[in-house]
């Protein structure tokens, strides 16, 4: 690790005041650290957000709105969103290890829009709102490519709101050695439309499969699937699943959430 | 519990003594230990597989702050410092030796694999040499790299005295017996199979700790090793000129090594150099990269089979064809681990009248590969258990009724292999049947039926093997190309209020030595465990010794052990005749109780020792004072621990999964001293098993990078990997030591892949595939499944 400033951050209003200077915003640092720990970034101040109050969960009617700073393991834990969404609880639930699931936090997984982190698919799955230091930003509006999004320079998400739907499902197909999503399909149901949103397989982060989504919408049943197909040529290849098996895991992932519904 | 022993002694299932302090944290590994004004190395390695150094400039870096030198490959060479030896060569098929190429512990003008140590930067912290590294300029002139080992022998010579890439080139056996096997055969099998290579992996990484005492021109070198008298031979007389007796190489609480921290490093070599230079302790501890990259690697083996049957399904003829990649340079085991630790497993536990192998060892631009938990049996016994598989569907056999058709019968020992190996004792049958029964053999096809009633495929795949392990006898392995002796030492001090030191030239970096030696001590003098203490790992402590490796802790150490509790047995008894004032021959010593026979005289050892230490009524005339004795044990013969282990596996035919659902394995590892820790210790080589059958792959791309780096590309069994195990032993006694124990600490790792990917084959054999590589990844069982679907549709 390279030398680095620390700031804690008293607000809101404080750390976008550091970010707007050239901060580098840390949440859960679960990426952040080990990307530094490895000189592979050399922030010059680190600014902390564990001081910005935005950690809870909130009942609001027709969604939940979880902060930011909110940790995957409070999360996963909560009996609202237990009781709400359950999809999201587990997906919560799921992610990384017991210690990444203590120091993670939703904001931070969001906002780096990593193309194999869960939470972008239940954001986009569930069809969201993602609120920052300035704006509400749907979820179809949010993710812009791999690792990028339409946050701005000196703008911070601050809470994430997700629908109350009637039914919804999360399958992952974990990559064997890291464990992050090779293929995670996010799937929800509600008002009479199917959403489908895919992380960890295409090299432009989170997606939504329209194909799958009118197929499921006019048949909500995994054989309504059958002869779906997804483009390979927009799927990541790598040591541990070349284009055309993501491809296929895409179409049985949504499979398995779907009967999971 | 046997009959006879103590509560404490051999055969109870103790709690580890050791556990308290691993478990609390309480370790104290070199990376815990700091000495006053200690610097720090950070090394610059290698970006590159294969090139020629056309310069480093350092002049920028030398200026930093806090930096104190930096030190070059030509600073070495300057200094005449030596590399790390190969510890034992071979004599090639044509009469002429192993092809040795130096290996410098600062790559000097050339760098052979990405890792290789090229520059090393001292500064006062670890931070400010990082820093300093970074303003290092290396250029280099960059060569064709050698990554593919089929090809490697075609490809660009990496070294000027290793023509064709190829190091060694090792036969063992009789070819024209085997060739004529193959020629009169009713049935020949073939095989060709890949051991794929493994990163190693020990929790704690490498780390060294060197400082040098100017008042008596003496080193010390704190060092993550599992043998620390090598590494002080080696250090000192082979590469730094230091006389033994000022080298002392400590190895405290080790985290691991399985065979990777058997061998000398340049790291450690580099930290003991610097440090007289210097006038100040140098300290290293590799991370996880660095772990990755320039830690010893293991396995990489091409192996092309054939095995001969005559007309009732028995074996009469094995050839093997095995390339071995050593990597870069020969580390100190690399030679001996895919031909002497591997050409004479080849019979298994099979009697097979000829069998004949040849290894090639060949040079690649990777990082240098050696011994790994089991260290070429695993690699040997692997082809053996597949080819046994392909052969008994071939002929269409039960691949359980065609090993036991073809094994050595129990009544056969000892049994002479044709490739040098003569088994002292052993009974394959009855480990095979246990397990058979274990696992419900007979219930297997109506458990295939089901998993098919809910869309999966269930396989059952077994793998009977045989090991060798306490590699011995010296004067043996001598002939064979050792340059180390493989006996044992051990030192038992009495104190002399009884309490007892054990002194021992093994090393213990998570096998429970503390546990197991101690009760072996407090079996035979009748006392508790927790009057004895187990000393190792610190050469100024203990007596010359090999270190801990090959599954020889026990039956070599061990029997070290036992000889010299012997001999103080023997000189207590004679101390109890004195203070008794009763014949020699009268004595009787039994449940920790010198006795008269026929009176009721009686002395406990604290007595004896007490009059031994304090010989005011002492036998003189026949003795020294003191109770202390050491002994030396070198094994007439290698142990034998055979067994079998049956896999059963469920496959998703939609995601290419492999679920490993029941496990049960029957081992015969002679008399078990601590059944808690072998059963842990046979765990501990099935999930290793595993992750080589199913997740561990060491890939590199085609310019020789490493690509699985790190867990987040480099697969790690967990625990959520595995089934229960069901774990059972039968018992042959090894005839050649006096506690008839073998070896238990690498069988699970030899005899699981096999056994696993036996089963993923079965799985598949009904939709027609019949071959399957390690590991078996979800992608690449898929793909199978898609394939032979649609060939059978193609029908």
């Amino acid at each position: 690790m390279y030398q680095t400033n620390y700031v804690k951050a008293a607000s809101t209003e404080d750390a976008v005041g550091h970010l707007a200077k050239g901060g580098q915003l840390l949440a859960g640092g679960m990426t952040l650290i080990p990307t530094m720990k490895q000189r592979l970034a050399s922030p010059e101040t680190v600014v902390d957000l564990a001081g910005c109050g935005l950690a809870g969960i909130e009942d609001a009617g027709d969604s939940i709105r979880i902060g930011a700073m909110t940790r995957h393991v409070d999360v996963a834990e909560s009996a609202l969103v237990q009781n709400a969404i359950p999809a999201l609880a587990a997906l919560a639930g799921g992610i990384g290890d017991r210690q990444v699931r203590n120091r993670g936090t939703i904001g931070g997984s969001v906002a780096n829009n990593d193309p194999s982190a869960c939470y972008p698919a239940a954001v986009l799955g569930l069809g969201g709102t993602v609120h920052t230091s300035t704006r509400d930003i749907a979820a179809d509006d949010f993710f812009t490519g791999m690792f990028e999004t339409a946050l701005d320079e000196d703008e911070m998400i601050t809470a994430v709101s997700f629908p109350k739907v009637a039914k919804a499902a999360y399958v992952k197909f974990p990559n064997p050695a890291s464990r992050y999503a090779m293929v995670g399909v996010f799937v929800a149901a509600g008002d009479g439309h199917v959403r489908v949103a895919v992380t960890g397989a295409s090299s432009d982060g989170v997606f939504r499969h329209d194909g799958m989504e009118s197929a499921l919408s006019a048949n909500f049943d995994a054989a309504a699937l059958d002869g779906a197909s997804v483009d390979v040529d927009d799927m990541i290849g790598d040591i541990h699943a070349a284009p055309d098996y993501r491809a296929h895991l895409v179409v049985e992932m949504t499979k398995r959430a779907v009967a999971a519904c | 519990m046997p009959e006879g022993t103590t509560k404490d002694g051999i055969g109870a299932a103790l709690r580890r003594k050791e556990d308290k302090k691993f478990l609390t944290g309480s370790g104290r590994y070199t990376a815990d230990i700091s000495r006053p004004g200690q610097l720090h190395v950070h090394f610059i390695r290698s970006d590159h597989a294969h090139a020629k150094i056309t310069s480093i400039k350092t002049d920028a870096a030398a200026k930093a702050d806090g930096v104190v030198a930096i030190y070059t490959g030509e600073d070495v060479a300057a200094d005449g410092i030596g590399g790390p030896i190969c510890g034992w060569v071979v004599t090639n098929r044509d009469g002429s030796p192993t092809n040795e190429p130096p290996h410098p512990i600062l790559a000097n003008g050339k760098v052979n694999y990405v890792g290789d140590h090229v520059v090393a930067v001292i500064a006062e912290s670890l931070q400010q040499a990082r820093d300093a590294a970074e303003l290092v300029d290396i250029s280099y002139e960059v060569l064709a790299p050698v990554v593919d080992l089929a090809s490697a022998a075609a490809s660009m010579q990496i070294h000027e005295n290793v023509p064709n890439n190829m190091y060694f080139d090792f036969e063992l056996g009789d070819e024209a017996a085997a060739e004529a096997a193959l020629a009169d055969a009713a049935t020949v099998v073939e095989l060709d199979v890949r051991n794929n290579r493994l990163v190693p992996n020990a929790l704690e990484p490498r780390a060294a700790l060197a400082e040098y005492d100017p008042v008596d021109e003496s080193y010390t070198l704190f060092t993550t090793s599992q043998n620390p008298h090598l590494t002080r031979l080696v250090i000192g007389a082979f590469m730094l000129s230091i006389p033994e007796s000022k080298l002392r190489v400590v190895a405290p609480d080790v985290g691991g090594g399985f065979g990777s921290k058997i061998y000398v490093y340049p790291e450690e070599a580099v930290c003991t150099w610097v440090s007289k230079k210097l006038q100040r302790p140098i300290k290293w501890t590799a991370d996880r990269s660095e772990s990755f990259l320039a830690d010893a690697h293991g396995r990489d083996h091409i192996n092309k089979v054939r095995m001969a049957l005559d007309a009732n399904n028995r074996i009469t003829g094995l050839r093997v064809d095995t390339l071995a990649n050593i990597g870069s340079y020969l580390s100190a085991f690399s030679v001996v681990t895919p031909t002497i630790l591997h050409a004479p497993l080849l019979s298994g536990c099979y009697e097979i009248p000829a069998i004949y192998t040849n290894v090639r060892g060949m040079a690649t631009t990777t990082a240098p590969v050696d011994a790994y938990r089991g260290a070429g049996r695993p690699e040997a016994t692997y082809l053996l258990e597949r080819v046994m598989d392909v052969a008994a569907r071939q002929v269409g056999m039960d691949p359980a009724e065609f090993r036991r058709m073809n094994f050595i019968p129990k009544d056969a020992f000892p049994y002479q292999t044709p490739v040098a190996l003569q088994y002292d004792i052993g009974d394959y049958e009855a480990p095979l049947d246990k397990a058979l029964d274990m696992i419900d053999y007979k219930g297997f096809e109506a458990r295939r039926a089901e998993a098919a009633s809910r869309g999966k495929y269930r396989g059952i795949g077994l793998s009977s093997y045989i090991e060798a392990c306490g590699i011995a006898p010296s004067a043996v392995a001598g002939a064979l190309g050792a340059r180390v002796g493989l006996y044992e030492s051990a030192t038992v001090r009495v104190d002399p209020t009884g309490t007892v030191n054990v002194m021992t030239g093994t090393h213990s970096h998570g096998q429970g030595h503390d546990t197991t030696f101690a009760q072996i001590v407090a079996d035979k003098l009748g006392i508790g465990v927790e009057q004895v203490e187990i000393i190792h790992g610190d050469s100024d402590k203990t007596p010359f010794g090999m270190g801990s490796y090959g599954s020889r802790s026990l039956a070599v150490g061990g029997s070290a052990i036992a000889k010299a509790v012997d001999k103080v047995i023997d000189k207590a008894k004679i101390i109890a005749a004195h203070l008794m004032e009763a014949a020699d021959s009268d004595v009787v010593f039994a449940d920790g109780k010198f006795t008269v026979a026929g009176t009721d005289k009686e002395k406990v050892l604290s007595d004896i020792s007490l009059a031994a230490y304090v010989p005011h009524n002492y036998p003189h005339d026949r003795l020294e004072p003191g109770l202390e004795e050491t002994a030396f044990y070198d094994p007439l013969n290698f142990t034998y621990p055979s067994g079998t282990h049956i896999a059963e596996v469920e496959i998703d035919p939609a995601t290419g999964v492999v679920q490993l659902v029941d496990w049960a394995c029957c081992d015969d590892f002679g008399n078990l001293i601590n059944p808690m820790i072998v059963e842990g210790q046979v765990h501990g080589g099935i999930a290793q098993g595993v992750g080589q059958a199913l997740l561990e792959n060491a890939a590199y791309d085609e310019t020789g990078q490493l690509i699985t780096a790190s867990y987040m590309d480099y697969c790690m069994p967990r625990a959520d990997d595995l089934p229960d195990f069901k774990v059972d032993y039968t018992v042959t006694a090894c005839t050649h030591n006096d506690l008839g124990v073998k070896g238990c600490g690498e069988a699970g790792a030899i005899a699981s892949p096999p056994a696993l990917i036996n089963a993923v084959i079965n799985a598949l054999t009904p939709i027609g595939v019949t071959d399957m590589s390690m590991p078996a990844s979800p992608e690449k069982v898929w793909r199978a499944i898609n394939d032979a679907t649609q060939a059978q549709a193609a029908e």
